[in-house]
């Protein structure tokens, strides 16, 4: 054998170390896939930590019907190279059976709807973690958030009687009824989760790069108009534009971005030189300053 | 997974593609209203990593608040109860970097209650920033806060003594509160610090990122220009290797049909393949066969790495036991002297009953004695005393329920630490560093 030296980057030394400490300390740990590049590089780290063996858990993704067909076909893709098993839940589910309204309006948004039929999933499985690629640079209540985040029945957040969290050592006890949410990339930026793509070759949805889309503008932001779930105004003008997706959200609440970033190495750059926030796109982050961690509070990932 | 078919040879600067060293950790701390958010809230906007619609949202939010100047405060605190205050509550973590170098600050809370989540922002620190008040000068929570930063032994600390604006820009205040610091470091038993002292002004810029035209009798460097040169490498410290297992790997596939590795993380020092090894506490003898990361195998792996190891010997491991080089052996031990920083409403009183959590390993631990509680203005002790409030720091000893694999603190960070858990609330209660074993 050559000598070779190994020094694996902290960032990645870390996100392994923490999806080990899942398998070890809890009975039922599932990884919730989106098939966003946040939840596609938890996969390879999943992959990393339990090498030669398969992983350990199952993937699941709760659906709110309005996905980009990219990313949902992607989904198959790989879940069926890497043989792991699939779960999907439907928010279409609990809207037929009325554990949820549907929004209205020109900003209606199933985004929030999801945390309904995942707390149902939850319950349904008896999860006990659930591991997800939220990242603490995204958003300000993100940045507070513990790496083992512990919920109750209800999956609420109490953000103020956090469990303190020193040097790497994770405390995963909890009571029957309760689950952990685990974020292992929360110290990753999204420059750090564009470039480890780019870095391990991984494949992503076609969405994140440039290409030519129907698009209307409202509000300054760009939206895909060649789907029918985002409500368009007669006024609001379709043209055709070179764009891409920043983060791949529910098509209703997710705008796209101009851009010629046709490749990773391309998209690292317009990243890296870019002045608007990745959750600037997301309009449903806007609707209010306390956005994010009231819909914590009542379970949303 | 199929590789893209966009292959590129371009390279670029991200911290992901440096050799492994991931980003700075810093901790920042200071009394309430020393301007800690300020001063994170200015570097980013110096450093120009304040994105436009975040800056957008401060230039609205401080024009509605009636404010005559862009309120910083407003890029860190994210908390709904932490805008009503005006105060920080929890941990907040910030991510800027600039050509140099990628920074994690990890912003904690001054308020006096909030002590343990400065323990916790700071426990994963390379470095430490101290915010002062040059009005107020050095007040409780400064020598709180110094004094945590010497129990972790984070090894690069900075003074940043804020608001000059608001003395005149005055050496003489300056140099009263560095002489009052350098007299408690003085008493200091962790002698390894490097102090640095900066005077500046986080809401007019002074010395944050641009040296100050206010203050030409400093001749040192900005905050940024330190911090920047500060390399993760240089402040953590050696000590012996400790690869505390995880978990064990057996796929029990065709293709692995026998392979049995163990998965963890090297801490302290390095391994190579042929080293001999002791797996602790069975105190058997091996060899390493193989490290593998992912689908490559390393002759060498250094200090950080995730991996997987084989043995040459077919021995039993399992998780919470250790692998060490068979010169270099922790202390096996079911006693323990530590120093304890106590995180809970519910005081820690003698003989009471916890989970200790050492690494990744787990027992349980009952209070022999509490010793004493250290004052933490560096005034002395407090000798027998019968509980352990919330935020205070004292001697205890402990007996555990199962040897563990331990090191002095002073002698191997990654080893020397622990947590205790609450049976009856499952809660993180306080954080050990151990002295000594008994």
């Amino acid at each position: 054998m050559n000598q070779k030296t190994l020094q694996v980057d902290a960032l990645e030394s870390e996100a392994i170390y923490i999806l080990r400490e899942v398998v070890a300390q809890f009975e039922k740990p599932v990884l919730l896939f989106s098939g966003g590049k946040d939840s596609i590089t938890l996969v390879r780290l999943a992959q990393k930590a339990f090498f030669p063996a398969k992983i350990p858990f199952p993937l699941m993704h709760i659906d709110t019907g309005h996905n980009f067909p990219e990313t949902i076909e992607f989904r198959d893709r790989l879940t069926r190279e890497l043989g792991v098993e699939l779960i999907v839940r439907n928010v279409q589910d609990n809207i037929d059976n009325g554990t949820v309204k549907e929004e209205t309006g020109r900003y209606a948004s199933r985004n929030m709807l999801q945390t309904e039929t995942l707390l149902d999933a939850i319950e349904e499985f008896g999860f006990d973690a659930c591991i997800g690629g939220a990242r603490r640079d995204e958003e300000k209540a993100r940045a507070k958030e513990r790496i083992f985040s512990v919920r109750d029945d209800f999956g609420q957040w109490d953000e103020k009687n956090q469990r303190p969290e020193v040097f790497d050592m994770l405390n995963g006890k909890i009571d029957l009824g309760q689950n952990v949410r685990v974020f292992p990339i929360s110290n990753w930026t999204e420059l750090d989760v564009w470039s480890y793509i780019k870095k391990e070759n991984i494949e992503i949805p076609s969405i994140y790069f440039a290409h030519k889309r129907k698009t209307f503008l409202r509000d300054g932001l760009i939206w895909s108009a060649d789907d029918a779930v985002v409500f368009r105004d007669e006024e609001e003008k379709v043209e055709e534009r070179m764009v891409r997706f920043r983060t791949v959200g529910d098509m209703s609440c997710t705008a796209a971005v101009l851009s010629n970033a046709v490749d990773i190495a391309k998209v690292v750059e317009e990243i890296r030189d870019s002045s608007i926030s990745e959750r600037g796109a997301r309009i449903d982050d806007k609707r209010s300053e306390a956005a994010m961690e009231k819909r914590k509070q009542q379970g949303y990932f | 997974m199929k590789d893209t078919k966009t292959q590129t040879n371009s390279t670029t600067s991200s911290s992901l593609e440096k050799a492994g060293l991931g980003h700075l950790k810093i901790a920042t701390a200071g009394s309430v209203d020393d301007g800690k958010s300020t001063l994170i809230g200015r570097l980013l906007y110096d450093t120009k990593s304040l994105t436009d619609d975040k800056l957008e949202a401060i230039q609205e939010k401080s024009k509605q608040r009636g404010f005559d100047y862009l309120d910083f405060s407003l890029a860190t605190d994210g908390l709904v109860a932490e805008r009503e205050q005006g105060i920080t509550i929890d941990v907040a973590h910030i991510y800027f970097s600039t050509r140099k170098k990628s920074f994690i600050i990890a912003d904690t809370p001054g308020h006096i209650e909030y002590t343990r989540n400065m323990v916790t922002g700071a426990s994963t620190a390379q470095a430490s920033i101290v915010l002062i008040d040059a009005r107020n000068g050095v007040v409780e929570q400064t020598y709180r806060h110094f004094f945590i930063n010497n129990l972790l032994r984070i090894k690069d600390v900075v003074i940043a003594i804020n608001k000059m604006d608001l003395v005149n820009f005055s050496e003489e205040k300056y140099n009263i509160i560095k002489g009052e610091i350098e007299y408690l470091a003085s008493k200091s038993e962790y002698k390894n610090q490097n102090l640095t002292f900066i005077p500046l002004s986080a809401l007019e810029g002074d010395n944050v990122v641009t040296p100050s035209k206010n203050m030409p009798w400093y001749k040192g460097e900005t905050l940024l220009h330190h911090l920047e040169r500060l390399d993760a490498e240089d402040i953590n410290e050696v000590s012996q290797t400790r690869f505390p297992v995880q978990t064990v790997i057996r796929p029990k596939t065709e293709e692995h049909h026998d392979f049995r590795g163990y998965a963890g993380k090297i801490y302290g020092g390095d391994f190579e393949v042929g080293d001999q090894v002791a797996v602790l506490p069975s105190q058997t003898k091996s060899t390493i066969k193989s490290i593998h990361f992912f689908n490559e195998e390393f002759t060498r792996a250094k200090s950080g790495s995730s991996v997987t190891i084989t043995l040459n010997d077919n021995v039993n491991v399992s998780r919470g036991d250790m692998l060490v080089k068979i010169d270099e052996e922790p202390t096996i031990t079911k006693q323990l002297n530590a120093t304890i920083c106590w995180m809970d409403k519910e005081p820690l009183q003698a003989s009471q009953k916890y989970y200790i959590k050492h690494g990744v390993n787990d027992a349980q631990a009952k209070i022999t004695q509490l010793n004493t509680i250290i004052k933490t203005d560096f005034s002395g002790k407090i000798e027998n005393p019968s509980a352990l409030e919330l935020n205070q720091i004292g001697d205890i000893q402990l007996k555990l329920s199962k040897p563990l694999l331990v090191d002095a603190y002073n002698k191997n960070k990654s080893n020397g630490a622990f947590i205790l858990i609450n049976p009856k609330t499952n809660n993180t209660v306080g954080v050990g560093f151990i002295k000594s074993p008994l």
